[in-house]
């Protein structure tokens, strides 16, 4: 068949239109373009992926929506990812793309459960780079596979010309092995379910914004970015009726919980005053106007348990270094499916909803 | 944070709120004019702490919401010109023109930047020079001074690749507005405590005397909003319509003075149409004789162009407290915060938007509370 345009084939009537496949090509139809909310993992991601993506490649794996897929290899389970660091600044308070680029994929895999085995990475360089800067992200991303006991088995380069690439993109892949007995997946919260978060959030977003050009402002802020999977495995370890694991990275806590009431159908309470925020991100937020709950964290996590658990994996979480300040910041209630409710500080409730695009700050 | 955290403070906040309860004796309608304060009555659940008989109806004073649309449209047209560099606050970004919102521009290769300070969009222009860098300097009294600095200083400096895109809109016509209005229900107001902050409460005094009606120049705390609550229905039941001063931290009578000598300097009132209400006189600033070369609007000839509403939307009647967001036949569909129709659903300090989060989840928990019966 000759290739046609779109128009025309609906033109002539003939031969199938490639998009009538879609269930409801939403993305599509509203937007001509991609917009960078199209990456901001808040509303429009999820339609690009439920409506774009997901109905594309339909297979049982994908259709989770997990944080990676977890799929069958000789009698055992093995959880894969991918995930691609296009962070700027690539040096920032507290790490830099590379340690990001091995933490972030170590911890999709950890989500899953799964003790992280081996990663690929492939580099999209910009022509010019420095050598020197590319040596650093280099070591970090050794030091950080040493730390969190994986292997980097497997890459790629490509450069690109000056100016059609930001420096340096990385994507990592990884797999990794599920214990049997653990099943940890998004749509296994249920009621009663306690919800733990293992420490202060929004660190990492605002130390990425305290560097970006035009926002430069003095901090001790430091990027939470580390490898979560010795925690997780600490955690398990503790109880096996851990029902859902979830790094809230991009989109940031509120985000990570809408999208697990929205796919367990399981309403969510949780208490501001429960949720730790550090004095100076609170302090950026206000003068950003931006709200911590939507901020990017790369080292932290919230578990669902089974209440009858949820002490001694609070314990166990609190034991290690990366779990500390764990606490429990609310649980999966019976009503309001799919929502996720806060109480505030001063005792009213509103809904903590997912962002429709990228969180603009106000004007006000 | 110290001198923020004692404004969060839930004993406090409950206290405020057990007295609130305790003097309201009838059904009070208020209006908060700033949509600072619409946002933190609907982050820390205000309403829900409220007797039954408080209404609050959210006013006009979200800059996102009242900026015409033709003024969009007018952006827009600016940003998309190759010469061009357009800076902005982050929420114009989204707030959607006739055809397509700035952010679209920005996909399309339109050089749209963010910035937090008009100043950073003069020093945009100073690393540019080959290009022209225009400011869509929108807001009340609260942003002015600082866009007024900006211009001021452009002149100073003799930069001549900046300009302003002005929409500069005025609280106290906006109130009058209201309360000359028929049928409006708004019987006393949260005045905007940043706006007293640069021009004092002055202002008012005629305003609470012309039309009976209480007015309290109000803070953004959860504590500020509670006890502004709590004064506004005390004047009110006890039959009082006076001008109090709740945020007396910030603001003094004859606020900012030099503030005020900087905005006079620059600007002048005049004539100004607010999105879904229509002309208001006196409603605005403009660059006075002295600034207009920094005019973007006559630099880059979009005097023109005109636009017009969609006729689904109901914006202007409830930014006027006429009606209630959910009373639209156009909320929730096929107005979301994804695809809005008007500007109120934009900005999370629109009222469509609060009602949107929300009013979603009163109406789940009346379900669930007949369900259990």
């Amino acid at each position: 068949m000759n290739p046609a345009t779109n128009e025309e084939m609906k033109n002539a009537k003939t031969g199938p239109d490639p998009a009538a496949g879609l269930i409801c090509p939403v993305p599509i139809a509203e937007y001509k373009n991609v917009l960078l909310a199209h990456g901001g993992g808040g509303r429009l991601t999820q339609q690009m992926v439920r409506k774009m993506f997901l109905p594309s490649f339909k297979n049982e794996y994908l259709e989770p929506l997990h944080d990676g897929a977890v799929v069958p290899f000789n009698g055992m389970r093995m959880a894969f990812t991918t995930d691609s660091y296009v962070v700027n600044p690539i040096v920032f308070p507290g790490g830099d793309i590379g340690e990001l680029a091995v933490n972030g994929t170590v911890n999709d895999l950890a989500m899953c459960g799964a003790r992280p085995l081996y990663l690929s990475a492939a580099f999209i360089i910009e022509e010019g780079f420095p050598m020197a800067d590319l040596w650093r992200v280099v070591l970090s991303m050794q030091t950080a596979s040493r730390k969190a006991g994986v292997e980097l088995v497997t890459g790629d380069t490509k450069v690109v010309d000056r100016g059609k690439g930001d420096q340096i993109f990385i994507n990592t892949s990884g797999v990794g092995r599920i214990e049997p007995g653990v099943e940890i997946h998004p749509n296994r919260a249920k009621a009663g379910d306690k919800i733990i978060l293992n420490g202060p959030i929004a660190m990492h977003g605002i130390a990425i914004m305290s560097v970006r050009e035009g926002l430069e402002f003095e901090t001790r802020i430091e990027s939470d970015t580390a490898a979560l999977n010795d925690l997780v495995m600490t955690m398990i370890g503790a109880g096996r009726d851990i029902h859902v694991l979830r790094d809230p990275t991009r989109g940031g806590l509120a985000s990570a919980l809408n999208e697990i009431a929205e796919t367990a159908r399981v309403g969510i309470t949780i208490s501001e005053d429960r949720i730790l925020i550090d004095e100076e991100v609170k302090g950026a937020c206000e003068i950003l106007g931006l709200d911590p709950l939507y901020v990017a964290n790369e080292g932290k996590l919230v578990a669902f348990v089974a209440p009858e658990s949820a002490d001694r994996v609070l314990a166990a979480m609190r034991g290690h270094p990366l779990g500390k300040e764990a606490a429990v910041i609310g649980e999966v209630v019976g009503d309001h499916a799919g929502t996720v409710v806060m109480k505030s500080r001063i005792g009213g409730y509103r809904v903590v909803d997912m962002l429709s695009g990228e969180q603009l700050p106000r004007i006000c | 944070m110290r001198f923020v955290d004692e404004y969060r403070d839930e004993a406090i906040a409950r206290k405020y709120s057990e007295q609130i309860h305790g003097i309201t004796t009838r059904p009070w309608t208020i209006m908060e004019i700033c949509g600072g304060q619409t946002h933190t009555i609907v982050k820390y659940g205000i309403e829900s702490l409220l007797p039954e008989k408080i209404t609050l109806v959210h006013g006009p004073g979200c800059p996102v919401c009242v900026t015409p649309l033709g003024m969009i449209d007018k952006a827009v047209a600016i940003a998309s010109r190759p010469d061009v560099i357009l800076a902005s606050f982050g929420d114009m970004l989204r707030v959607p023109g006739s055809s397509r919102d700035l952010l679209a521009v920005k996909a399309e290769g339109g050089a749209v930047r963010m910035v937090y300070s008009p100043l950073d969009a003069l020093k945009i222009a100073k690393q540019n020079p080959e290009k022209e860098v225009v400011f869509f300097a929108v807001g009340f009294e609260t942003t002015a001074p600082a866009n007024a600095m900006a211009v001021w200083q452009a002149k100073r400096m003799g930069l001549k690749n900046f300009s302003i895109l002005c929409s500069h809109v005025l609280v106290p016509p906006a109130m009058e507005a209201i309360l000359s209005s028929e049928n409006h229900r708004v019987e006393g107001f949260l005045a905007a405590g940043h706006v007293c902050t640069v021009m004092g409460y002055e202002d008012y005094f005629p305003i609470s005397d012309r039309y009976r009606v209480p007015i309290v120049v109000t803070g953004f705390e959860p504590v500020d909003i509670l006890q502004g609550i709590a004064m506004t229905v005390r004047q009110l039941e006890e039959g009082r319509a006076e001008v109090q001063n709740q945020y007396a931290r910030s603001v003094r009578r004859e606020g900012n003075v030099l503030a005020r000598q900087l905005l006079s300097a620059v600007f002048e009132p005049t004539d100004r149409a607010w999105r879904g209400i229509g002309e208001i006189p006196m409603s605005g600033y403009r660059l006075n004789r002295d600034y207009s070369e920094y005019d973007a609007e006559t630099r880059f000839e979009v005097t023109g162009i005109e636009a017009r509403e969609s006729p689904l939307c109901i914006a202007g009647l409830v930014l006027q407290g006429l009606k209630k967001p959910h009373d639209c036949p156009a909320f929730g569909a096929p107005c979301t915060p994804e695809s809005p129709l008007g500007a109120p659903m934009v900005s999370s300090e629109g009222a469509c938007a609060a009602y949107y989060h929300f009013g979603r989840y009163k109406k789940e928990k009346v379900a669930a509370e007949a369900r259990g019966r």
